[in-house]
């Protein structure tokens, strides 16, 4: 195993190690011990810098079940290493944060670390691995992490909740994702992700191209929110705020950003993986930036709004995808803008919506209170939150001099751009992109507006809080200062970051680029152009749309704040639960007739397909044994006994009836030449008989019971059906004799060898000895439990 | 023949089919041992009747009837009568325990009424 495997599942290795670390050493905050680990992984991560922009990879391999072509791979370029990069980053930053947030003695940290550490572990394992299953494997955790986190107070129902909907979700994602990986390896062979993109001619042309297409984009869509399975999102916001940070918004959530990214050298370039993702991110944009702006409640802006940006960044890697249709091997600025702008987006997204929502956990932490109707005037009461959440939201609204200022400018120039593409019908519908962007940035730019205004502008009302409001301890504030400090910095000197890492993956993202012919160069002004008048346009309404909040305010579709989208979700799952229990019940009477007719129709109905089906019914077999007078007399004589068991009125008539039924077989077995099944037979019979007087004496009479005349009717044919089936399959099979009956051995051998001369009997205790053995043994179980039927004492039960 | 013996066990299960699916546990028990006759014979029918002897090596005859149907059919001949045996102390201890024998009645879990 290489250091950078080491490196993966590090984390899984620590938090096996947690639960005794909380246990002994209680007086310590169980974070400070997890602390360690993110940062020196951060540190490891950023030695691979210089490796990965110089446009080298490195990777590992182990096997791990090598028969299936599964190997646990670890794969490091540009794309992975920046993710890489986020994860351990704002891990380490959230675990700080975590240790003043979480109270060392009320909650159960313990829990907390090991779920956040496996879901670092499962993180880092889906961006570094370059084998799909071992991807699937750690993708799927995540899932898990996240549900076990989103649940962590699961004493509430809303925890419950949000924790089942993201896991059904997400999981339902997952293997969407599966399926295509599977179809993935059917054209290729292999599970590799190198190896896949070298075949990407191959897949292209194949027909299983668009179906391994579609399933890969939905387990991307349901991990990052994306429309419309962008509903668990808020739900999920029940989570503690440090893991509101770092699993939905900086990291899990991109880990279908990352996908797409991965897969894009694969699927890209083709019209259908284009359109749906700029299709879909571009709605998911407008409509998470719509929510938003509906919400009260400090973290659901926040995940509206994250849900928005995703979008964003979705839409631009769709649009950017059009880069590999062209594959000229050119770099042609116009169609490689969006993923450029996709990947500084995501950096940018990161910092600052990391830093928002540990700034909104403190105003919960500090006044008790996430809903900004309650919220006001806490300017002066917390300047440094202030100063964070003022940042961060003109980041996120756009603002110069920060970062979401630039990328933002960005999108504009990819989504202008777009409309000169001049393929796909971009030349029709291209224009339709720049006019959502814009009406979504003007949304975004408003619920910027709320967010910051309605927490700290206004009067401050003491006694709308219940506790004594407060600036944060300074422990709490030292993660989101780092983050909006980098928010400023990436601001300021965008191209710190462009060779080391914005580079290294769009190349990664678009191989036909080499790291050093992008040539990115962020600029914080670029002149008079069409994308600074956008922005111009943006702030302008948006600040009329604030202004004139007090009219819209008072419209329904505001008051509104849970999502529409979850009325299908809701109603899906109840109609599942209680279809499902329909269903059962339908079928499930616990009558046991009801039972039994299924079993036989079915039965009667498939035996009686097949046979017509297959066409083998017949009625003339080729040699049987002549009939005789006496036979025929047995035959009436049984028919006779059986219809009077039938319709017996008594019980005793019934008895008698199957008393001639079983003398009649002994007589049977008398004239086809068996003596000892006569024999046995008549024994069996006698004795049978006595056992049933014996038991008649004790059970009620026989009509107290009747049957209503519909269910005889039913039943009636039902038992006809069973009868002529029997007949028919008896009838026709005996022209089928495939093979020579054993009597010739039996007959030749059962004295020689065994040395007795009555062969059944030979068989029975000597060439098929083992079954006489289990019919003792069958017998002597049923004695045993006739025995304790009738001896053994059952206790009484309530109700018997 | 053994058309004629086929179409007999074919009523024999029609009745005993017939008798299963009645709610009386009485009848449930009559028919499973109808439904073994109508078995018992259909395995004697299929390996042909009246081949020869009875499989009894001391008559020195030409051909003898097939042993192996039945030393099957002892074996299930047996069976049958533990299971039904069985199933009839059943009914009688259900009879006492649950005061009837009516099928429908005996449905549902104990903590249902």
């Amino acid at each position: 195993m290489n250091a950078l495997h080491w490196a993966t599942i590090s984390p899984l290795l620590l938090a096996i190690i947690i639960p005794f670390i909380y246990k002994y050493a209680r007086s310590i905050h169980t974070g400070w011990f997890v602390l360690a680990l993110p940062t020196v992984l951060f540190v490891y991560f950023l030695s691979f810098i210089p490796t990965t922009s110089s446009g080298e990879v490195i990777e590992h391999s182990i096997p791990w079940i090598p028969s299936l072509g599964i190997h646990f791979n670890v794969y490091l370029d540009g794309l992975g290493l920046l993710f890489a990069l986020l994860i351990s980053g704002i891990g380490a930053l959230v675990v700080l944060y975590s240790i003043f947030y979480l109270s060392k003695t009320k909650e159960q940290l313990n829990n907390f670390y090991v779920y956040l550490l496996m879901f670092m572990g499962a993180m880092l394992g889906v961006v570094l691995s370059d084998n799909l299953i071992v991807l699937y494997a750690f993708w799927e955790l995540t899932s898990l992490a996240s549900a076990l986190l989103i649940s962590y107070w699961s004493t509430r129902e809303k925890s419950r909740y949000g924790a089942q909907k993201s896991m059904l979700i997400t999981v339902f994602g997952g293997f969407m994702m599966l399926a295509g990986i599977i179809l993935l390896y059917i054209m290729t062979n292999t599970f590799s992700i190198r190896e896949i993109i070298s075949q990407a001619d191959i897949i292209s042309s194949h027909e299983l191209f668009i179906p391994a297409m579609l399933f890969i984009i939905i387990g991307a869509f349901t991990k990052s929110a994306q429309f419309p399975f962008h509903i668990w999102l808020p739900d999920a916001m029940e989570a503690p705020t440090p893991i509101s940070a770092y699993l939905h918004s900086a990291t899990m959530v991109k880990a279908g950003i990352y996908l797409v990214a991965r897969f894009t050298p694969v699927f890209g370039g083709s019209e259908t993986w284009f359109w749906i993702l700029s299709l879909f991110g571009m709605a998911t944009l407008l409509w998470g930036s719509l929510s938003a702006v509906r919400q009260k409640d400090l973290k659901g802006i926040l995940a509206f709004s994250t849900i928005s940006q995703l979008g964003l960044i979705m839409s631009l890697l769709g649009l950017g995808s059009a880069a590999l249709y062209f594959n000229d091997g050119q770099a042609n600025s116009l169609y490689y803008t969006a993923i450029v702008a996709a990947i500084f987006h995501l950096i940018n997204h990161a910092t600052f919506k990391g830093s928002l929502f540990m700034a909104a956990g403190i105003v919960d932490h500090e006044t008790g209170t996430r809903d900004i109707r309650q919220l006001g005037g806490l300017m002066t009461i917390m300047p440094v939150t202030f100063t964070i959440t003022l940042i961060g939201t003109a980041a996120m609204a756009g603002l110069p001099p920060f970062n979401g200022f630039l990328s933002k400018e960005m999108f504009f120039t990819a989504v202008v751009n777009a409309t000169e593409f001049g393929i796909f019908n971009m030349e029709t519908f291209g224009l339709a992109f720049p006019v959502i962007a814009w009406v979504a940035s003007v949304f975004t730019f408003l619920y910027c507006c709320i967010l910051f205004f309605q927490t700290f502008s206004g009067k401050f009302e003491p006694t709308n809080f219940k506790k004594v409001v407060h600036e944060a301890p300074i422990g709490m504030l030292i993660s989101p200062v780092v983050l909006v400090s980098l928010v400023v910095i990436f601001g300021l000197f965008p191209n710190i970051l462009s060779k080391s890492l914005i580079e290294p993956a769009v190349a990664s993202v678009l191989p036909y680029l080499t790291a050093g012919e992008i040539g990115v160069d962020i600029y914080m002004w670029h002149g008079f152009n069409t994308e600074l008048f956008m922005t111009f346009g943006v702030v302008i309404l948006g600040v009329i749309l604030y202004a004139l909040m007090k009219k819209w305010i008072q419209l329904s579709i505001y008051k509104r704040e849970r999502d529409p989208f979850n009325r299908f979700y809701d109603g899906a799952l109840f109609t599942l639960s209680s279809g499902g229990k329909k269903f059962t019940d339908a079928y499930m009477t616990e009558s046991f007739r009801r039972y039994l007719i299924y079993i036989f129709s079915f039965m009667v109905l498939f035996l009686g397909f097949m046979m017509v089906r297959l066409n083998v019914i017949d009625l003339v077999p080729e040699r049987t044994a002549e009939i005789s007078i006496h036979e025929i007399t047995l035959v009436v004589v049984m028919i006779a006994g059986a219809i009077t068991v039938a319709l017996a009125r008594t019980r005793l008539t019934a008895l008698a009836g199957l008393g001639s039924l079983g003398f009649g077989m002994a007589i049977f077995f008398v004239l086809f030449r068996a003596p000892d099944l006569a024999l046995t037979q008549l024994v069996i019979e006698t004795v049978s008989t006595v056992l049933f007087l014996l038991c008649f004496y004790h059970l009620p009479l026989y009509k107290e019971t009747k049957d209503s005349k519909p269910s005889k009717i039913v039943n009636a044919i039902v038992a006809s059906g069973v009868g002529l089936v029997v007949t028919l399959l008896a009838i026709s099979s005996h022209n089928n004799k495939l093979f020579e009956p054993l009597t010739e051995f039996f007959v030749n051998a059962s004295y020689d060898e065994a040395g007795g001369k009555n062969m059944v009997n030979v068989i029975l205790v000597d060439f098929r000895g083992f079954d006489t053995f289990f019919e003792i043994v069958v017998l002597v179980i049923a004695a045993i439990g006739i025995y304790a039927m009738i001896k053994g004492k059952v206790e009484e039960k309530e109700g018997l | 023949m053994e058309i004629i013996i086929s179409i007999l066990s074919g009523i024999l299960f029609t009745i005993g089919t017939y008798l299963i699916l009645s709610k009386n546990m009485t009848k449930i028990i009559i028919g499973t041992a109808v439904l073994s006759h109508g078995v018992h014979m259909l395995l004697l029918t299929m390996g042909g009747l009246k081949l020869g002897a009875a499989p009894l090596l001391g008559y020195e005859e030409a051909a003898y009837t097939d042993p192996l149907p039945q030393a099957l059919i002892l074996t299930a001949i047996v069976i049958s009568f533990g299971v039904t045996s069985f199933l009839l102390v059943l009914a009688y201890r259900t009879y006492k325990v649950h005061g009837t024998d009516d099928m429908e009645k005996l449905r549902g879990m104990i903590d249902d009424d």
